[in-house]
């Protein structure tokens, strides 16, 4: 029991060194969901006042979709070159090392969009004093995106051109995230109490930390298997 | 309990199921023949139309019994998802995949009946009432089940990820209806109500009944013809379904 510690954190080092190396990843999913901000505001209108009340699902979806398209990379490299293989065969418990694999992968790839929320925000007009509850809906509600995501993932794993199916597979999943998370902040925008939701999404937080890892684990062992 | 995993293991058995499926499905599809004619003769033609809503309203003898059908279908195969990844018995995947398919259909059905009964009583197609809206993602989930059986080509492996996900999908569905809900409320739209139950008038719910009923006996004819027609496609190069066939070999 006392060796999952230093297996978690060991994972953790050394998917974060491989993270490290390929620093350009990092830069990708914040240029998509610029991109995706762009052509949303090309799409309807320029106009300040209309783009505030659209921005915290404008900006929602943008992170949802970006998110989306990273979720393939959590385990693509390591089923590449056969590490996943060896992950399962390994005597330490599989969803320990999932855990880590997607803690890292929300730091590199998720994290850095929620810190450019305020970017974002901007981009869209959306009134300073709704700045706080939609950092902290996507603070909780993100990692939650990846817990789900994660677990999907597992199941298209050995799928070669899984990008379409993951989508289809994961966004219904994400329904309530995207529901509790962007609602919280109309909530907040409309004087009406915002913490409830994210409540929710902090108990959905706590149940996925506790369960993704196990589900992911069992999806891995059912598609390499 | 060990009787009833006896009995899974032995009418699991690809051979037993076969016979097994061959004796019920003619059952189960008569008796939805003779519930379905009953009940659609019942609904059209003897009770009188709604006083409200007209004649229109006969169409919920299909819409209600389907969108019944889109929910139970799910549980029915959510239980037969954790037999076969417990168990490990492989005819419930296979029984997995056939219900996956018929459930799609029945969530059709409701929702496009939905539209048209929509249509000239609320006046619109289609409309984010927190019910449509979950019954929509109640089909992309079932379209999400099929997607994945038929992306992984190793049919066994398939069919054991599908089952996986139906038991995602089953966490996530009452979720997905509790935060449509949320947001509908906080949006303030105007609730639109659909016809309750209860308060529908007795004269005109027999028919509803059994429709409900010849659903359900559809349902099991339909998930036993699917699944033995999988059975045979796989186990087809089998001593016994050679034998089946007339392979004289």
């Amino acid at each position: 029991m006392s060796a999952i510690l230093p297996l978690f954190m060991a994972q953790c080092r050394r998917d974060l060194r491989l993270s490290l190396r390929r620093r350009g990843d990092v830069a990708q999913p914040i240029l998509f969901a610029i991109m995706v901000i762009t052509l949303f505001t090309l799409a309807t209108s320029a106009e300040p006042k209309k783009l505030a009340e659209l921005a915290p699902g404008i900006i929602w979806v943008a992170i949802l979709l970006s998110s989306l398209l990273s979720l393939d990379s959590i385990y693509r490299s390591d089923f590449d070159d056969g590490s996943l293989e060896q992950m399962l065969m390994s005597p330490a418990p599989l969803s320990v090392l999932l855990g880590a694999r997607i803690l890292v992968h929300w730091v590199s790839t998720v994290l850095p969009l929620a810190i450019l929320t305020p970017l974002f925000a901007q981009m869209l007009f959306l009134p300073t004093d709704l700045l706080i509850p939609l950092m902290v809906s996507l603070a909780i509600g993100t990692p939650l995106i990846s817990l789900v995501g994660a677990v999907i993932a597992a199941l298209t794993v050995g799928i070669r051109h899984s990008g379409m199916l993951l989508a289809l597979l994961a966004l219904p999943l994400y329904v309530p995230v995207l529901v509790f998370g962007a609602g919280s902040v109309v909530a907040a925008s409309q004087g009406l109490p915002w913490l409830g939701a994210i409540s929710l999404l902090g108990a959905g937080l706590v149940v996925a930390i506790v369960l993704a890892p196990v589900a992911a684990a069992s999806a891995i062992k059912i598609s390499l298997t | 309990m060990k009787a009833l995993i006896l009995w899974f293991n032995t009418t699991g058995s690809p051979p037993n199921f076969e016979r097994f499926a061959a004796r019920w499905i003619p059952v189960w599809f008569a008796l939805a023949f003779v519930c379905l004619v009953a009940g659609t003769i019942g609904g059209l033609f003897m009770v009188p139309a709604d006083a409200k809503q007209g004649e229109i309203f006969r169409i919920i003898y299909i819409h209600v019994p389907a969108a019944w059908m889109s929910l139970f279908v799910f549980i029915v195969m959510a239980i037969q998802a954790f037999i076969a990844l417990v168990w490990r018995i492989k005819i419930c995947e296979l029984l997995t995949i056939a219900s996956a398919h018929i459930g799609l259909i029945f969530t059709a059905i409701t929702l496009i009946t939905g539209s048209i009964w929509g249509k000239p009583t609320w006046g619109t197609w289609w409309t984010w009432d927190p019910r449509l809206t979950s019954e929509l993602v109640l089909l992309f989930i079932y379209l999400g089940i099929i997607g994945l059986y038929n992306a992984i080509e190793d049919r066994r492996s398939a069919a054991r990820a599908a089952a996986f996900l139906v038991l995602v999908g089953i966490i996530n569905v009452p979720i997905v209806h509790f935060s449509v809900h949320w947001w509908n409320t906080l949006h303030q739209g105007e609730t639109i109500r659909l016809v309750g139950e209860s308060k529908m008038a007795g004269e005109l719910m027999w028919p509803l009944i059994v429709m409900a009923l010849a659903t359900k006996f559809w349902f099991l004819g339909s998930v036993l013809k699917r699944t033995r027609a999988m059975n045979l496609e796989h186990e087809a190069n089998k001593e016994w379904a050679k034998k089946l066939a007339g392979d004289k070999e």
